[in-house]
């Protein structure tokens, strides 16, 4: 199915408010509704997206080997990674956190990593299969992106109320803020990436 | 000045081009080619409701941000926890960059947001073709997705379970501040902001 694009019809969408404006032959057009500078594609999406994610990806590294979390008692103090958190969880028998602190701190972040990673290797080689698999996708990834936030809140809360003076104390390790870093450049990078990118080649193509 | 087409509708997703299509109550578009959502007939909410909620959303916020979230008990020391408390915790345990970030999606963003759409909704009323709406709006736009509110009260059952391990918990006012401040955010969200720049004059097409 072949269907009219806005840039093949020389128009633009805006994408502050939506609006489809004719940028008529001047070089800088901004919204006529709401004053934003008109693009066809987002600026230099691709380029902006792998600095991101490569970024994101260094930090995944310390994020997951330095200790988010440090337990001070009277008698001893332990150190926890994001994956010890994890075995504790599933050992003091609560699986199904175990389970949910998996997905959201260690599985999304990777998962979002890879596929976009895929999703610009695609988009850059204009490969047209799957085009709605991907934009699928893409819009998944969107979405899921803000729980990972989950384990941060979690610290915070958990060092708050663990406060019972020299009996035990609870405070965030150098982890926590790597692992911070990784989930805030992801969405970033989410959001520097244009999905009509994944459309554009393979449309030139056939 | 570029030329306003608002009987037109290209997908944010794919770029595929449509006529605006007109829709029925509860009705959504999709886009044909990528099946990304495009458009949906506004919940029957008018600005003046939106407003409503907005204000109880904002009073939620500060009774969620101030008061204390659980009391604990372990070993006969007792004490309380705030969500601003324990961001404090971190600044003065030198985790700043954990506590900025908590800070900046758990309070931060939402109050602006919040602030930002009170003055929007009483601005848009009187003079909807202000410069400042225009503002407003990107506004809110861009600290939408930061502020991570229902994030925020999945993190602190979480933190509940664990903790009801060692200490007895007693909850707080601002747990239930919490839960009902993500059912109003939610609500609010669900508003498109596009049918609020719906509501701004296009200027006058040139001849």
């Amino acid at each position: 199915m072949t269907l009219p694009t806005a840039h093949a019809e020389g128009l633009i969408l805006c994408e502050t408010c939506g609006l489809v404006c004719d940028p008529g032959r001047e070089p800088h057009p901004h919204c006529p509704r709401c004053g934003t500078t008109l693009h066809a594609r987002k600026v230099d999406s691709i380029r902006r997206t792998w600095a991101l994610l490569i970024a994101a990806a260094i930090l995944y590294v310390p994020a997951n080997l330095l200790p988010v979390m440090s337990t001070y008692t009277l008698f001893n103090t332990s150190h926890d990674t994001i994956m010890s958190g994890i075995v504790y969880f599933w050992n003091t028998g609560s699986p199904d956190l175990a389970i949910l602190i998996f997905a959201v701190s260690i599985f999304i972040p990777l998962a979002k990593i890879l596929c976009m990673v895929l999703l610009l290797i695609a988009a850059q080689y204009g490969v047209d299969k799957g085009l709605r698999q991907r934009a699928l996708m893409f819009r998944v990834i969107e979405f899921v992106g803000r729980w990972s936030m989950l384990d941060i809140f979690v610290i915070t809360m958990t060092v708050g109320m663990v406060r019972f003076r020299s009996l035990a104390t609870i405070d965030a390790g150098p982890g926590a803020a790597a692992f911070g870093a990784v989930v805030v450049l992801t969405m970033i990078a989410a959001h520097t990436f244009d999905p009509r990118l994944i459309w554009d080649r393979s449309e030139k193509k056939s | 000045m570029p030329k306003p087409l608002p009987a037109l509708i290209a997908c944010p997703h794919c770029d595929a081009l449509y006529r605006r299509p007109t829709l029925g109550r509860g009705e959504r578009a999709r886009c044909a080619r990528c099946g990304a959502p495009l458009y949906r007939e506004a919940i029957k909410l008018d600005p003046d409701h939106l407003l409503a909620l907005v204000i109880a959303a904002s009073i939620t916020l500060v009774i969620a941000n101030l008061s204390p979230v659980v009391r604990l008990s372990a070993s006969g020391i007792t004490h309380s926890a705030s969500l601003i408390g324990s961001i404090g915790v971190l600044w003065d345990e030198g985790r700043v960059l954990t506590a900025m970030l908590a800070f900046a999606t758990t309070i931060a963003f939402p109050v602006a947001e919040l602030g930002a759409f009170t003055a929007l909704l009483i601005l848009i009323r009187r003079e909807p073709g202000s410069p400042h709406v225009a503002a407003l709006l990107r506004g809110i736009q861009a600290v939408r997705p930061w502020g991570m509110t229902e994030v925020f009260m999945l993190g602190i059952v979480v933190a509940l379970v664990k903790i009801s391990h060692t200490a007895q918990v007693i909850p707080g006012v601002a747990l239930f501040a919490f839960a009902a401040l993500t059912i109003l955010l939610t609500l609010i969200i669900s508003y498109d902001l596009k049918a609020l720049w719906a509501l701004r004059p296009l200027p006058e097409a040139e001849p």
